[in-house]
């Protein structure tokens, strides 16, 4: 297709060409594209499958966890790194440091799957509220218990390997990490777009619409169901490595599993933007992250309640978001069909 | 911490079950109230937990500038969260009615963190706790310390538990409320003012989360940040006592009060909500295990 080439085209030019646009916001340019991964990898569960999860971010930290442990644990002693001061002892010459951030990458990318698979055979038999409760509940423990336990650093959280100064500036140590970062929302983005129009996609969508006529029809749902969570869970695991590795530093509640800050923004960012739609939750992160910072600017110290008035406001007032308003207001662009006379009687609100 | 230390001094299993019968009193309260607004209104009440944490600060915002004793601010608690969260029906909750379960999780969750950061701006954060001076009643050779305010708590507790179910029972607005949980449409067609009843029913869980504040702030400690888990805990014993059962629910929070203290010894208290919320995963998949034979789901 024509069109899609360009989109694709658009897009590289925008990642490639930003932070040479924008060198003073290279790394507020590499939050906006992990936080577009995030709302891109909720809308799987949440739009395409029908199930709410507020426990996603549990792959996220996972995944921020299991890289800073590889890139340590592969060179020296966990437990000698975590004790106080114990990074600054320890350095990574260069070609440890980029072989621990490879290896770390493709580990941050297989642990959260596994564990997908263990929790997904246990919780995604159980349906709606308590769905969304259990899985918020999943996400809060795996902060409290990672921080109770004292190899990874407990409540103190433990530190990344820093870069190594040899290998250049912190500018171009911040240039890949925009790369790495780009490179991931392009991978989750190319990959669902194919999916979605796969067998696959319609598969989660029949599950999202009546999941008992799904399972009648013949289809395996417990087994899409887990895939589809293992697919989140493989990208949200690179995307916390990368974020770990960005802020060099783990909190093991208020930066790894951090369930009421962004494990919520993510829902938040899907809705805003329109969930069930691809381009919905790529347009709310966009979004969201515009709100954010102009909160962080204007109201430092409000900052959290102005999110959270965003978040009552997003749910309560304005549910179907942006593309939802649009597909109501403009069905015939999205390729549905109207009959204007069989429809003009009926109003819909 | 090995098993064996409960056989050797057998006092301790004393002592976590009477602490635990104090706390789980607390809970169940809690738990009493989600149970109303979820069978009435059909709303899981994330902020419910902020409810409680916001009349804990009440009373010890009363005990720490005027010296009030905590037991005498238990009705100013109480009124003060009735008002907003009679308020926050009114401004938030009655666009949430009849939605989809997600959107009240959602929103409740949204309200909660903005009754959190509230609560950081104007208390700090700071932990804290409002002492009643009761002092504290050694039994069994100094074996078991009973402090004199949890067994007040729990008096206090079984107190407003009694007037509650006295209440929906007896007066006019208590039996509204039960014949809308019971069919609304009926209700309705019979007289019944849905949308008063409502507001009324969400602002006395927030009497009743007043109370328990109250309680909390005397017995346990007080920080802008941990409603999170007295919502868990009463979500956890509302699935596992179901809507109605008044006794189950009284039940299920004790067990759940002394499962907590008996956690506290064998893993470690730096796990104690760790474990709250991984109880709340096991105890969905067990409940959801078991309807599965029946081919049924969780609803």
């Amino acid at each position: 297709m024509k069109k899609d080439l360009v989109i694709l085209l658009i897009i590289l030019l925008i990642g490639i060409t930003s932070p040479f646009l924008f060198p003073n916001f290279v790394v507020n340019l590499s939050v906006v594209w992990l936080f577009i991964l995030f709302s891109l990898t909720w809308d799987v569960q949440g739009g395409q499958m029908g199930y709410n999860s507020f426990g996603n971010i549990v792959f996220y930290g996972l995944g921020m966890y299991t890289c800073a442990l590889v890139q340590v644990g592969l060179f020296f002693s966990i437990g000698e790194w975590t004790e106080a001061g114990g990074e600054k002892t320890f350095l990574h010459t260069i070609p440890q440091y980029f072989t621990g951030l490879g290896v770390g990458l493709i580990f941050s990318s297989i642990i959260p799957v596994l564990s997908a698979i263990i929790v997904g055979l246990g919780l995604l038999r159980v349906r709606g509220q308590y769905f969304a409760i259990g899985t918020l509940g999943l996400g809060i423990a795996a902060g409290e218990i990672a921080s109770g336990i004292e190899v990874i650093g407990g409540g103190q959280g433990m530190t990344v390997p820093i870069w190594p100064r040899a290998a250049g500036t912190t500018d171009l140590r911040n240039l890949v990490f925009y790369y790495l970062s780009f490179a991931s929302f392009l991978g989750t983005f190319l990959f669902l777009r194919w999916i979605y129009q796969t067998r696959f996609g319609l598969t989660l969508n029949a599950i999202r619409d009546d999941e008992d006529k799904a399972e009648a029809m013949g289809i395996p749902t417990m087994r899409y169901k887990i895939i589809g969570w293992c697919i989140s869970a493989f990208f949200l695991g690179i995307s916390g490595a990368l974020m770990g590795n960005m802020n060099g530093y783990i909190d093991p509640i208020d930066g790894a599993f951090t369930g009421s800050t962004v494990g919520l923004w993510m829902i938040i960012m899907a809705l805003l933007g329109g969930k069930g739609t691809l381009w919905g939750p790529i347009i709310g992160a966009v979004l969201f992250y515009f709100f954010k910072e102009f909160f962080w600017m204007q109201f430092l110290g409000w900052q959290y309640v102005a999110l959270g008035l965003l978040v009552v406001v997003v749910v309560v007032f304005f549910p179907e978001g942006l593309m939802g308003w649009l597909k109501r207001k403009f069905p015939e662009k999205f390729g549905e069909v109207v009959d204007k006379e069989r429809t003009s009687g009926i109003h819909l609100d | 911490m090995d098993l064996m230390i409960f056989t050797t001094a057998p006092w301790l299993n004393v002592q976590a079950i009477f602490d635990g019968i104090m706390i789980g009193a607390v809970f169940s309260l809690i738990a009493y109230g989600m149970a109303l607004i979820w069978g009435v209104m059909k709303i899981i009440n994330v902020c419910q937990g902020e409810y409680v944490i916001l009349g804990g600060y009440i009373t010890f915002y009363l005990y720490n500038t005027y010296g009030i004793n905590p037991l005498y601010t238990i009705p100013a608690a109480s009124l003060f969260v009735f008002l907003v969260s009679f308020a926050i029906y009114k401004l938030v909750i009655v666009k949430v009615i009849e939605r989809d379960l997600f959107v009240s999780i959602l929103a409740t969750f949204g309200l909660s963190i903005i009754i959190q950061q509230l609560m950081n701006t104007i208390f700090g954060a700071d932990v804290e706790v409002a002492q009643s001076g009761l002092g504290t009643e050694f039994l069994f050779d100094n074996m078991v310390t009973v402090p004199v305010t949890r067994v007040f708590s729990l008096i206090i507790a079984v107190l407003v538990a009694a007037i509650v179910v006295i209440f929906m029972h007896y007066s006019k607005l208590g039996r509204a409320i039960r014949a809308t949980s019971q069919n609304k449409r009926a209700a309705k067609v019979l007289g019944v003012d849905t949308d008063k009843v409502y507001g009324y029913t969400y602002a006395i869980n927030g009497a009743i989360c007043g109370v328990a504040g109250s309680l909390v702030a005397m017995t346990f400690t007080l920080h802008p940040y941990i409603g999170l888990p007295y919502t868990i805990r009463s979500f956890m014993i509302v699935i596992t006592a179901g809507l109605g059962n008044f006794a189950a629910i009284i039940t299920s929070g004790m067990g759940l009060g002394i499962l907590e203290q008996y956690a506290d010894y064998i893993i470690g208290t730096q796990f104690r909500i760790g474990f709250v919320f991984l109880l709340l995963v096991f105890i969905i998949i067990w409940r959801s295990r078991k309807l599965l034979k029946k081919r049924e789901y969780l609803k």
